[in-house]
């Protein structure tokens, strides 16, 4: 069941489109079931169009079109990396690989403890601030330097 | 965090990002900087919608998004009498490789864009209005968001603005990762709450837009240039930079330079002084090439560009485009085929897969860079890249095939030695690594002071 914060959320979100367009808030929806679980099973994604009123099809298309969304569990912290051109050009590459070595893991793995997820990002429209990174989709870090990199790992464990 | 660790030195002749330090972006500051009297100033002396348009028009703004299409003239496309709902769309899906200037419009000065958004909807009679803001910018979508409940509050946005007839509701849309939700017709299908695959054009926007209905799409930048062009006027704008060019413009530099980040310049400014604005180049190195207005747009070679103005027609004329207004800088030791690699990676990961030449030609593209990247490419590879790059282009619903395809016969074309380097000597001209990123301490040191 869809959890009372969330159908309250989800509600606002209605509120800015017109009655006979629920659809639309569907992928805000995905976005704050995916804050609770942490990751969207079918079963969350049924709800989710159970309240919208809207075929499940319909909703898993919009799940796996999206690359933001987590079909599978994802550990504690997912940090994303952009290793696009205009950051690799300013150390984007390597602070990816530093965090690879650093967590003993590859792109799209997770780590022994569940920790930590790595994904390879891209462009997040913050290119002058590179290495830029993305911890759950949410917070921004950016001129990641290896320090920074080793005090963010510090701070996630 | 370092999230401020950046310059706010966006140059002297910046308008639109004129006198913001990070913490200004509240209404309060926004209207000591002359805010919302633009969108007084129509409501006081009663201008007309048509008035508004052509002032619109006398500025020669043009898009800002990547098309440069002129945004007057988009404008008047709105059916005037349509009878049912109309809509206006910001387009912040800010996801083109290189660019991050309507980041800062968002998250310095939101009310530019929510007063341009206003003047906008009363030009072409619109009552509701979204905001698609790019998915991985959350803090940013918060902020505008708060920026919005300030302009209702206000009485700036909402029912009976100002105590006039005229109502216009804005509401902020979060992406979630998927850069062809850029393309318009993509945006729309995403705000219907669907898959970001862009429909077929004609029938345009204006007549079948967002749920069917007349819809206007701008970019942030193109909407933030609007209260300046109707407090001082489109002249004036248009004086800033040159004919069918008016106008400052954002530029977002990225690469290998001093100091990248946002400078707003006069269109015309000559790349050199840009180049300067940014700090030169990182460590004193020499410049090998620049991809002047975002990953889709053909790459130039170091030396022209020293020598061409940064407006549409010096840029298209220089065999480029100046498409966002990214400007990708890369020095001598910079491997011009990783450099491609990587590009070409991009658009195969982001093709939507609608069409075939698209979806199945971005996936060739790639392959082939990258076995010549790896030292398993073939002599005739570099005529098969070109023939890909002819069966994709223009043969596309919407643009991603041509931004895929333009910049692999550009990396070709002007570097055709590197490329065939790679696949007679199995490495690379330029040494390990390919990025030149030895410099790339020192510059974050000097970030975080
Ligand atoms: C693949 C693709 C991605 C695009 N991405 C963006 C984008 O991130 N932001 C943007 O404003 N326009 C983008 N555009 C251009 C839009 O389709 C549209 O032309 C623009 O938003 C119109 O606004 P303007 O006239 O103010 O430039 C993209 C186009 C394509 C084909
Ligand atoms: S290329 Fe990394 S944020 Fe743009």
């Amino acid at each position: 069941m869809l959890s009372p914060q969330a159908k309250q959320k989800i509600d606002r979100e209605l509120t800015k489109y017109p009655a006979d367009q629920k659809q639309s808030a569907v992928m805000s929806a995905l976005a704050i079931v995916q804050d609770e679980y942490g990751w969207l099973s079918s079963e969350v994604m049924d709800e989710v169009a159970q309240y919208l009123g809207m075929p499940q099809i319909a909703v898993y298309e919009v799940a796996t079109f999206y690359n933001m969304y987590n079909l599978k569990p994802m550990g504690k912290s997912k940090i994303t990396v952009c290793t696009n051109l205009p950051c690799a050009l300013s150390g984007g590459v390597d602070a990816a690989e530093y965090l690879k070595k650093k967590l003993g893991v590859d792109w799209r793995e997770t780590t022994a403890d569940g920790n930590f997820t790595l994904v390879e990002g891209e462009c997040m429209g913050a290119c002058g601030d590179a290495p830029v990174l993305l911890v759950n989709n949410k917070r921004m870090c950016s001129f990641m330097s290896n320090e920074k990199l080793d005090k963010l790992i510090e701070e996630l464990k | 965090m370092a999230e401020f660790a950046k310059t706010f030195d966006y140059g002297p002749d910046a308008i639109i990002l004129k006198g913001l330090d990070g913490s200004n972006w509240r209404l309060k500051d926004y209207e000591s900087r002359a805010g919302y009297a633009a969108l007084k100033k129509i409501l006081r002396d009663g201008l007309k919608p048509e008035d508004v348009i052509a002032e619109v028009k006398k500025s020669a703004l043009r898009g800002r998004g990547g098309a440069g299409f002129p945004t007057g003239l988009k404008w008047s496309f709105m059916p005037r009498s349509f009878p049912g709902a109309k809509y206006l769309v910001c387009n912040s899906d800010e996801g083109e490789p290189g660019t991050f200037k309507d980041r800062d419009i968002l998250r310095y000065n939101p009310h530019v864009l929510i007063e341009g958004m206003i003047i906008a909807a009363y030009a072409m009679g619109i009552a509701v209005g979204y905001n698609y803001i790019h998915g991985e910018i959350w803090s940013d979508y918060d902020r505008f968001e708060e920026a919005l409940e300030e302009a209702r509050a206000a009485g700036y946005l909402g029912e009976k603005i100002l105590g006039t007839d005229f109502s216009f509701q804005l509401h902020a849309f979060h992406g979630f990762g998927a850069y062809i939700c850029g393309e318009e017709t993509a945006l729309l299908e995403s705000i219907e709450g669907k898959k970001g695959q862009p429909r077929f054009k004609p029938p345009f926007p204006a007549s079948f837009g967002l749920y069917g209905k007349p819809t206007t799409i701008n970019n942030t930048e193109t909407f933030a240039a609007v209260p300046y062009i109707i407090r001082e006027g489109g002249e004036a704008f248009l004086n800033l930079g040159k004919p069918n060019n008016g106008g400052t413009k954002l530029f977002s530099v990225s690469g290998n330079v001093a100091r990248p980040g946002n400078y707003e310049v006069k269109l015309g400014t000559p790349f050199a002084k840009l180049l300067e604005m940014a700090g030169g180049m990182r460590g004193g190195r020499k410049i090998k090439g620049v991809i002047p207005g975002g990953s889709s747009m053909p790459v130039i070679k170091g030396d022209v560009m020293m020598s061409i103005d940064m407006d549409y027609d010096s840029i298209a004329k220089a065999g480029s485009m100046l498409g966002s207004g990214a400007v990708i800088v890369m020095d001598e030791d910079t491997c011009m085929v990783k450099a491609a690699e990587r590009l070409a990676y991009f658009y195969f990961e982001e093709s939507c897969g609608q069409c075939t030449p698209c979806r199945e030609g971005t996936g060739w593209l790639y392959r082939i860079i990258h076995r010549i990247e790896h030292g398993l490419g073939r002599q005739e590879d570099l005529d098969l890249l070109l023939n890909l790059a002819d069966q994709i282009q223009g043969r596309t619903i919407c643009a991603l095939g041509d931004a895929a395809a333009m910049p692999v016969r550009a990396f070709v074309k002007n570097y055709r030695e590197e490329f065939e380097y790679h696949i007679a000597h199995k490495r690379c001209m330029v040494g390990p690594g390919g990025y030149s990123t030895r410099h790339v301490a020192e510059s974050l040191a000097m970030a975080a002071e």
